[in-house]
């Protein structure tokens, strides 16, 4: 699918497959054309060209109404006007049930999501994290060909969000229905996806499952995004590279990783050095294995610290150590990166694998 | 955000205290201050009427002021203003007042509900669906409010004359509705406007028609504003004086035309009947102001809230 808005594109030759009862998550920075993708699913936008299918059924020329998905908006968009209950109900009355069916459905969808006591307030009158549930509820309610959720623990407090997080995924793992969760936050979309797929500027950089986007980036844009504190990328020269071990040119200074067989001859000159910041030991002593960084600033986590660094040529490093390391700033470290979690990308920013 | 009931609102506004409480009475007082008079004139002979200094105060107040400022209330005027002698010694004739009183109501109810129901339909109209070059639309539809009725009034007479709606209900009606439209859909296009078109599409996919989404879902959120601008048509229209004059017939004529023509006679102008009437005519707006009072004041501060 695309779309332009004006001279705008704002999703550019998008293919996406959700399988039933899969959950996929849209992930990437605001104004990538992940909530526009959404609503072209759910009929709210025309693709400027491209198809929609459910279930091979091609509904591209249907209407919202006519497409029976059900959606979670970021603002929720509760009828203002209408109780929690008339709100639960509305969606009901398309679906043409009796009305002893309607009641059921209030109770279970209330009952799972904990409305009961606020049945008879109106939307005015209840607390944000009661608003998520009611809109929650309201997907929920209907039998749906999929569920889509914009961003729907935005505007939570930390700690409700991690309880609706949970909350979300139980509901979602007992519909299996085909689900489509747009969110800029990677930890909902890790926590709550059996797939992710990544976006920049309208195009789909990689779609992989939690553990792919996290351990096998496809790109310098994915190894930046996903994971905290962000992933270590170094430009680097590729200069020499056997079975063994290769060489790289850290600022001039030799750095020697085993990489395996992948490094082709092609790739000699100029790469990047992929390395996350909890993939790096410290050591005693300086070799040409490790990386010797100036400690800058030190934030304790908790269980870890993150620590800031700089190589002499003020290449910024980020290292995460156990809390057991006391360091002080401006203190030197040896830091030996973890060959088997070392990325390689090319010139191009891709990975090599 | 925390839920405040109505009734801690309500005490919060107590707080401003006794001194700026007192500080808006005495401006109320002030604004009030004409009508109260009209309304106490309403009840006082035709001598005391014309008494100088006015005498203002009902003779059962006699013990806070002097008497030659007091006066003994009476409900002839009101009794005149349906029934009176039109020469001196002449028996009491029909004055056809309860008949305006009628036509005012009906006339304008009718054309306020009617640019109600048109005019958000319209207003709707612009909001979610609109043409190329919307603005200007909207804008034409507003020059016609620019001007002062005087400058319309002889194209309006020669197309009432041509068409044979002179003196008509249906004439008047729908002269006064096209009046009552610019700022009616101006008005439900601004309270249109600020409603969440979110909602909107959670209920199309929650399988409503643009029907449905309308009545269902758009109209129950805007029904202060329906209140504030019918108040505020039924005002314009209610005291409608130029067009009415000009363009109602002898069955069709509003009060303020017949209120003007009462002015004259053998004894000079008779200010207590003037009053009568004016009282009479304050109470339909003053009953339709204060049931949905409750909607106004939403109303008017519609979107000067966040969401």
């Amino acid at each position: 699918m695309t779309k332009n808005f004006g001279q705008f594109t704002a999703v550019r030759d998008v293919d996406l497959t959700v399988g039933a009862g899969e959950v996929v998550c849209l992930l990437g920075p605001s104004g990538c054309g992940k909530t526009t993708i959404l609503r072209m699913i759910a009929g709210l936008e025309t693709p400027s060209s491209g198809e929609v299918f459910f279930a091979g059924r091609n509904v591209t020329r249907l209407t919202p109404e006519q497409r029976n998905v059900a959606m979670v908006f970021q603002f929720y968009a509760l009828y203002p006007s209408l109780t929690v209950e008339e709100n639960l109900t509305f969606p009901l009355y398309a679906e043409k049930l009796s009305s002893a069916e309607r009641r059921s459905r209030v109770a279970d969808a209330s009952e799972i999501l904990q409305l009961s006591d606020i049945l008879g307030r109106k939307p005015s009158e209840i607390a944000e994290g009661e608003k998520q549930r009611v809109a929650v509820a309201r997907a929920i309610i209907r039998d749906p060909s999929c569920f889509l959720f914009d961003e729907p623990l935005s505007r939570l407090d930390v700690e409700l969000r991690e309880s609706m997080r949970a909350q979300i995924k139980e509901v979602l793992l007992g519909l299996s229905k085909p689900t489509v969760i747009v969110t800029h936050d990677q930890l909902e979309a890790l926590t709550m996806a059996d797939r992710i797929t990544i976006m920049r500027d309208g195009i789909i950089e990689q779609i992989g499952t939690p553990h792919e986007v996290f351990a096998q980036p496809q790109n310098v844009f994915v190894a930046s995004f996903i994971g905290t504190p962000q992933m270590n990328l170094l430009g680097v020269q590729l200069m020499n590279s056997n079975d063994a071990e290769t060489e790289f040119l850290l600022d001039g200074e030799p750095l020697k990783i085993s990489m395996g067989s992948k490094v082709s001859d092609s790739l000699f000159g100029d790469v990047t050095l992929g390395i996350r910041p909890r993939a790096f030991a410290l050591q005693d002593a300086a070799s040409p294995a490790a990386i010797t960084i100036k400690s800058e600033i030190i934030e304790p986590m908790g269980a870890e610290t993150l620590i800031h660094g700089r190589t002499r040529s003020d290449t910024e490093i980020r290292v995460v150590v156990p809390r057991e390391h006391r360091i002080q700033s401006g203190e030197c470290l040896h830091v030996i990166p973890d060959s088997g979690q070392v990325q390689l990308f090319n010139e191009q920013g891709n990975a090599v694998r | 955000m925390k839920w405040i009931s109505r009734k801690d609102r309500a005490r919060e506004v107590d707080r401003a205290g006794w001194g700026r409480t007192a500080g808006a009475a005495i401006a109320s007082f002030i604004y009030f201050f004409p009508v109260l008079v009209i309304i106490i004139t309403a009840f006082k002979k035709h001598t005391d009427a014309l008494a100088v200094p006015a005498k203002l105060f009902p003779d059962f107040m006699g013990w806070l002021v002097p008497e030659r400022l007091t006066f003994t209330p009476t409900l002839e005027n009101f009794v005149s203003v349906f029934s009176r002698s039109f020469t001196t010694g002449g028996a009491a004739q029909d004055t056809g007042f309860d008949l305006f009183f009628f036509n005012s109501i009906f006339i304008a109810g009718s054309s306020v509900l009617l640019a109600l129901a048109i005019g958000t339909l319209a207003a709707f109209g612009f909001s979610r669906y609109p043409l190329k070059g919307n603005d200007t639309y909207l804008f034409v539809i507003l020059t016609t409010r620019m001007l002062p009725a005087i400058v319309v009034i002889i194209p309006v007479m020669l197309m009432f004359r041509i068409t044979g709606l002179a003196g008509t209900y249906t004439g008047i009606i729908l002269l006064y509705t096209a009046f009552n439209l610019p700022f009616t859909i101006w008005m439900m296009k601004s309270f249109f406007d600020e409603l969440s078109p979110d909602v909107e599409d959670a209920a199309r996919i929650d399988g409503s028609s643009d029907r449905g989404v309308f009545f269902k879902i758009c109209m129950p959120q805007v029904v202060a504003g329906l209140a504030a601008t019918a108040v505020f048509g039924l005002i314009l229209t209610w005291n409608e004086f130029l067009f009415a004059l000009l363009l109602t017939g002898v069955d069709t004529r509003t009060v303020p035309v017949a209120m003007s023509q009462t002015i004259g006679g053998d004894i000079g102008v008779r200010w207590g009947l003037l009053a009568a009437i004016e009282t009479l005519f304050l109470i339909p707006v003053i009953l339709v102001t204060f049931f949905l009072q409750n909607q106004l004041l939403r109303g008017v501060t519609f979107g000067t809230v966040k969401r």
